[in-house]
């Protein structure tokens, strides 16, 4: 087998023995915290009566590593167990939040990603001039906003002083394509600003990394214009950690999501979550934490991966 | 002593300034923290400089109580991490073997979770007090700080001149105190402000998501959640303690931007 | 390239050519250094100037000058640079682009570095030619290929199809010659080529490189900080300190009869005559020691014997991966050896660092090659030499402290340096404050690994002619590890030749260095460069291996 093919299967192989361990986690961890779940449900003036109940209804008397591979035997067949406050399938309340979160990261990386890449690359070629310093001034700023800050200026701004947009994202089955775009405009331009300082910020830093490299000034020295230096000899090389960077900041998508759906009151999973965790359901935490963990984790196995790929020591051993 | 450039400065004064504001809170408010002094959301008067909120408390006095809340939580916070993390991070570089291995690889898990979404899971399972937050914010944020510390003191490790300590017989805590140290200190210095800055825009976000501070103490993000109904009528209260969040941060962000400038090109120094 | 038809002017005239840069002190306002001052220099076609110097003399800003390209931030801010006759300083950068890599092209000291670690040989030796559409590209690659061939490159047709990685050090200088070669230039600059080879692989290159430039009849200037290296492959040499000319000459002037002094002294460099000591007890016996790295299984030493005697300088040498670092690992300690045993001072020496007493540790010391990272940056020098007298002897406040003044007046510094940070001092003030370090353990052994390998030739001379008078004056024995050959003949009293983990040739330096020789002790010191012209001819006669490179 070529090693790299050996590589990549060893990379694929350690995240999913990392999201094991995460599972693992996600179960016993809360598990070993203090304090009892059925009494955190129920509250302080809860009978011992009521107590019990829920406690067998839970399952909360079973041996605990049995119930763990109850639970991840149901994970992973599609089983994510019944919610507690109401009773409802979670697998089924999660599959249609779940494509809604999905759609509303797509737009937001798919604007995002080339811009940043476009913009990182306008201030390494101006590295130290007024562009390079306009555009880290604002990055700073950004960086310096939580998301929700963020999305309140931006709604307060163009939702009700302009009334560019409409201020609430309500999205619901059997909307169109067109509709439902228009009504995610403001979260994704918050996600957009979120994620774009960073990924800019990191763009540009990859891309001066290669820029120094001792090849860059070869290519100089061969009488290659600009651009041909930066299209033949910088660009190669650039790949994987421009990749990366982008893995890195989709996952960083991920985590925004949550805070940006609440400000919009946008029915996706990160509302779902924030309002389970505020009822207290654990059921639905853990498959909703089990399910942000893994794209997460899913992205950065595909970073390693694509740096794997893009490596001519490794896609061409001695 | 060089000059510090005027960013620099101007972040100094304004951290200054918050930390002066948090500490004298109950010296400098106008009002009581709890005190209905008005109609809801009042625009801004002589009385009430900021107008008042949700319920008709002054705002400007809850801005102020907000400042100690949040600063506080954030520097329990950041203290806890950076102790827990750097302490162990040390441990593990020094000690290596089995110790280090279990350290990192723990790490590692817990750094594959997003730290939002983990705090989330364990606040399910906690209550949420003003301690449990300290502890789960900071705790989870030690991750961090352990890596970082490890990477330094692995760097430093690996130096001649530790090697040289290690020939002459010198014992292992004379070691990590005078060699390592002094020279793990400066990048980690500059990290204590960016830990702080990431401590403040996450109990904000926690107690945004009604998940951080309870009422009726509240904290910046607090303020935003209580006052956020307001902004779809047009009403900007929410915006004052969100731009104060901001602030808060760019200002630290300034400050560390400039320690962190310092000690790189200390590292250049003249002999390299 | 040349137009032959007119009456030919020098290819590359440089007059008074002046190159500023801004620098970025710390904590100051930026302000503007001068590179290089007032320096006129002449190249004929098809001649070879050396420009040699130390660290900071400005050779490789003269050098790339002559491609007007000033790196990061130099500028070239006075004089001419007359290329085949036209004044580049001043030139367009399109004009620039139409002559780099056409009439002139260049060579880096790190051919690892410069060559595009993401794309095959062939596709980077051939771009220039293509580029300025000087050939098709199955011209091209039947130049290239023939270059390959003439520089001795392993199997010329299918090398080009390689990438960097997958090719040994050696072979890449090569190919960047190669590179530089293709495109029929005027002129190539060799940037210290040889540098960052090991010494029997860097002969190789030389030769390649001098046939390259007889056979294409290509002019060349030659980058080194190296005289013996530059003496075999220059016609004129141009001495340089500070950024400033010492001496302009042709290479029988420089090298026979110099006028400057700092040109004399680079001369006589390396000509510390040392007579072998006679016989003397033992002070460190090595026997049969094997050693590996944990989670290896490959012996790095394998049955290593060797003798120290008392107030003696036993020198271990050989090229990198031959083991000689290793050994002083597993003397010190810090690389327990697997088989064997140690014997120091009369008294085992336990193989492990942490079960020796203190006495063992305080009369075994190391100093280091890189002074810089053997100093702690934020210690004073005092604190750095007082901490082995305080640790070993107890000594406290003004004892100490007196201690500390007569180390230094002994590594010849004086007290004044007392309060200083390594980084106020230079090179070979580090590595004299790293002696004293050692010399104030009052050692009966010093480890020298490669001390004076990061140094300029003078300073390096300094350091020997000290640690010299350090061994008459206070009885100490060297076991001094270096690849440089010129050096242990300096200092030597016993010699060991190690190659791939053996000892191949050990005993008095005389007996090591009188032949008949071994095959590897011959290649090994046939690649010393001399202070000699046509030296690089004579040894090509009577070599019986190849280096280890090919």
């Amino acid at each position: 087998m070529h090693p790299v093919v050996t590589l990549v299967v060893q990379r694929i192989a350690l995240g999913l023995l990392l999201l094991l361990a995460v599972s693992a986690l996600i179960f016993f961890g809360v598990e070993a915290l203090p304090g009892d779940t059925a009494q955190a449900m129920l509250g302080q003036s809860a009978t011992p009566e009521a107590l019990a109940n829920l406690r067998e209804k839970m399952g909360l008397n079973d041996p605990l590593v049995g119930r763990y591979f109850h639970w991840l035997y149901g994970f992973v067949t599609g089983d994510l167990g019944v919610a507690m406050t109401n009773g409802m399938d979670i697998a089924k309340s999660v599959g249609q939040r779940f494509g809604n979160t999905i759609f509303l990261a797509f737009w937001a990386a798919l604007i995002s990603v080339p811009l940043a890449i476009l913009l990182g690359l306008l201030a390494a070629r101006y590295n130290g001039r007024w562009p390079d310093r306009l555009i880290s001034g604002v990055t700073l700023a950004t960086i310096s906003l939580p998301e929700f800050v963020a999305g309140y200026i931006v709604l307060y701004f163009l939702a009700v002083k302009w009334q560019i947009f409409p201020a609430m994202s309500m999205v619901f089955p059997g909307m169109g394509v067109f509709e439902r775009l228009s009504a995610i405009i403001l979260p994704v331009i918050v996600l957009v600003l979120v994620v774009l300082a960073h990924m800019m910020r990191m763009t540009r830093a990859a891309i001066l990394n290669v820029m120094q490299s001792a090849y860059i000034e070869t290519a100089e020295l061969k009488g290659l214009g600009p651009l041909t230096v930066i299209w033949r000899h910088a660009f190669p090389n650039a790949i994987a950690p421009v990749v990366n960077v982008v893995m890195l900041n989709l996952a960083y998508l991920v985590v925004g999501v949550v805070v940006v759906e609440v400000v919009f009151v946008y029915p996706g999973m990160g509302q779902f979550l924030v309002d389970h965790v505020t009822k207290r359901d654990l059921p639905v935490v853990q498959a909703c934490g089990m399910i942000f963990a893994a794209v997460y984790i899913g992205l950065n196995i595909l970073a390693d991966v694509v740096s794997i790929l893009a490596n001519p020591r490794l896609r061409h051993p001695k | 002593m060089t000059r510090i450039p005027l960013s620099a400065l101007l972040g100094l004064i304004l951290t200054g300034g918050f930390f002066f504001v948090a500490i004298f809170a109950q010296f400098i408010a106008p009002y009581a923290m709890d005190e209905l002094v008005g109609g809801v959301w009042d625009p801004i008067s002589a009385q009430h400089w900021l107008g008042t909120d949700s319920i008709g408390r002054d705002l400007l006095t809850r801005m102020i109580y907000g400042a100690q809340v949040t600063i506080f939580v954030a520097t329990c916070s950041t203290i806890l991490s950076f102790v827990t993390g750097s302490v162990l991070g040390f441990l593990a570089a020094t000690a290596g073997g089995w110790v280090d291995q279990a350290l990192s690889r723990f790490v590692d898990l817990v750094m594959a979770i997003p730290t939002l979404i983990l705090s989330l899971v364990i606040l399910t399972a906690v209550d949420v007090t003003m301690i449990n937050l300290i502890l789960v914010m900071g705790l989870l944020d030690a991750t961090r700080v352990f890596r970082l510390s490890r990477a330094v003191a692995v760097d430093i490790t690996v130096m001649d001149y530790v090697e040289a300590a290690r020939l002459r017989g010198e014992r292992q805590g004379w070691i990590i105190f005078s060699e390592i140290l002094p020279n793990a200190l400066s990048p980690l210095v500059a990290e204590l402000g960016l830990r702080f800055i990431f401590a403040v825009l996450f109990i904000s976000t926690l107690s945004f998501l009604g998940l951080g501070v309870q009422p009726p103490l509240a904290d910046w993000g607090g303020l935003v959640k209580e006052n956020s109904a307001g902004l779809v009528y047009g009403i900007p209260a929410a915006l004052a303690p969100a731009m104060a969040i901001a602030a808060l941060a760019i200002s630290v962000n300034l400050v560390a931007d400039w320690v962190l400038s310092r000690t790189t090109s200390l590292k250049g120094g003249r002999g390299a | 390239m040349l137009n032959s038809e007119k009456p030919t002017p020098d290819l590359l005239q440089i007059n008074n050519l002046r190159i500023e840069a801004t620098s970025y002190p710390p904590g100051e306002p930026p302000r503007d250094v001068v590179l290089v001052d007032d320096v006129s220099v002449s190249v004929k076609q098809g001649k070879v100037l050396g420009l040699i110097g130390e660290s900071g003399a400005g050779k490789s800003t003269i050098g790339l000058s002559a491609m007007a390209f000033g790196r990061g931030g130099v500028r070239l801010t006075g004089g001419q640079i007359l290329l085949n006759g036209r004044d580049i300083r001043t030139a367009s950068a399109r004009s620039l682009r139409a002559l780099r890599g056409h009439e002139v092209t260049y060579v880096a000291q790190s051919a690892a570095a410069a060559f595009n670690p993401a794309k095959r040989l062939m596709e980077q030796v051939i771009e220039t030619s293509l580029h300025h559409k000087l050939m098709t590209r199955p011209e091209a690659e039947a130049r290239a290929i023939e270059l390959f061939r003439k520089l001795g490159l392993p199997n010329p047709e299918s090398f080009g199809t390689r990438y960097p990685h997958q090719v040994s050090g050696g072979q890449l200088q090569r190919a960047m010659t190669a590179m530089a070669l293709c495109p029929q230039p005027d002129l190539v600059i060799f940037d210290e080529p040889t540098t960052a080879l090991d010494v029997t692989t860097q002969i190789d290159v030389l030769v390649a490189i001098k046939a390259a430039i007889r056979d294409t009849g290509v002019a060349a200037l030659y980058i080194t900080h190296d005289l013996a290296v530059v003496a075999q492959v220059a016609d004129d040499i141009l001495v340089l300190r500070g950024g400033k000319k010492v001496e302009y000459g042709s290479t029988d002037q420089i090298i026979n009869a110099p006028r400057e002094a700092y040109t004399q002294a680079l001369v006589s460099v390396r000509s510390i005559d040392h007579v072998e000591k006679s016989e003397a007890p033992s002070v460190l016996s090595v026997a049969n020691v094997t050693a590996r790295y944990k989670g290896t299984n490959f012996d790095v030493l394998k049955n290593v014997t060797l003798d120290l005697p008392a107030g003696q300088t036993l020198a271990v040498v050989g090229e990198s991966g031959s083991g000689k670092s290793t050994l002083a690992r597993v003397i010190t300690g810090l690389l327990p050896a697997a088989q064997g045993r140690l014997t120091f001072a009369g008294r085992t020496l336990s193989p492990d660092l942490a079960s020796r007493s203190k006495d063992d540790l305080r009369e075994l010391q190391m100093i280091y090659q890189m002074a810089d990272t053997a100093m702690n940056p934020r210690q004073t020098v005092g604190t750095i030499i007082g901490r082995p007298l305080e640790f070993y002897f107890g000594l406290k406040g003004e004892a100490k402290r007196a201690r500390i003044q007569e180390l230094l007046d002994e590594i010849e510094m004086g007290a004044g340096f007392i309060d200083r940070y390594p980084a106020e001092l230079s090179g070979g003030q580090k590595q004299r404050v790293c002696i004293a370090r050692a010399l104030a353990a009052k050692p009966k052994l010093i480890i020298c690994d490669e001390v004076t390998s990061a140094l300029d030739p003078l300073v390096a001379d300094g350091i020997l002619k000290l640690l010299l008078n350090l061994q008459a004056r206070e009885g100490v024995a060297y076991l001094f590890i270096t690849h440089d050959l010129a050096t242990v003949k300096a200092i030597a009293d016993k010699i060991a030749v190690m190659y791939r983990g053996e000892v191949v040739r050990y005993g008095s330096k005389t007996d090591v260095l009188t032949p008949p020789f071994d095959d590897y002790t011959d290649l090994l010191l046939s690649s010393v460069p001399e202070m000699q012209l046509g030296w690089l001819e004579q040894v090509l006669n009577h070599r019986k291996m190849e280096s280890a490179d090919n």
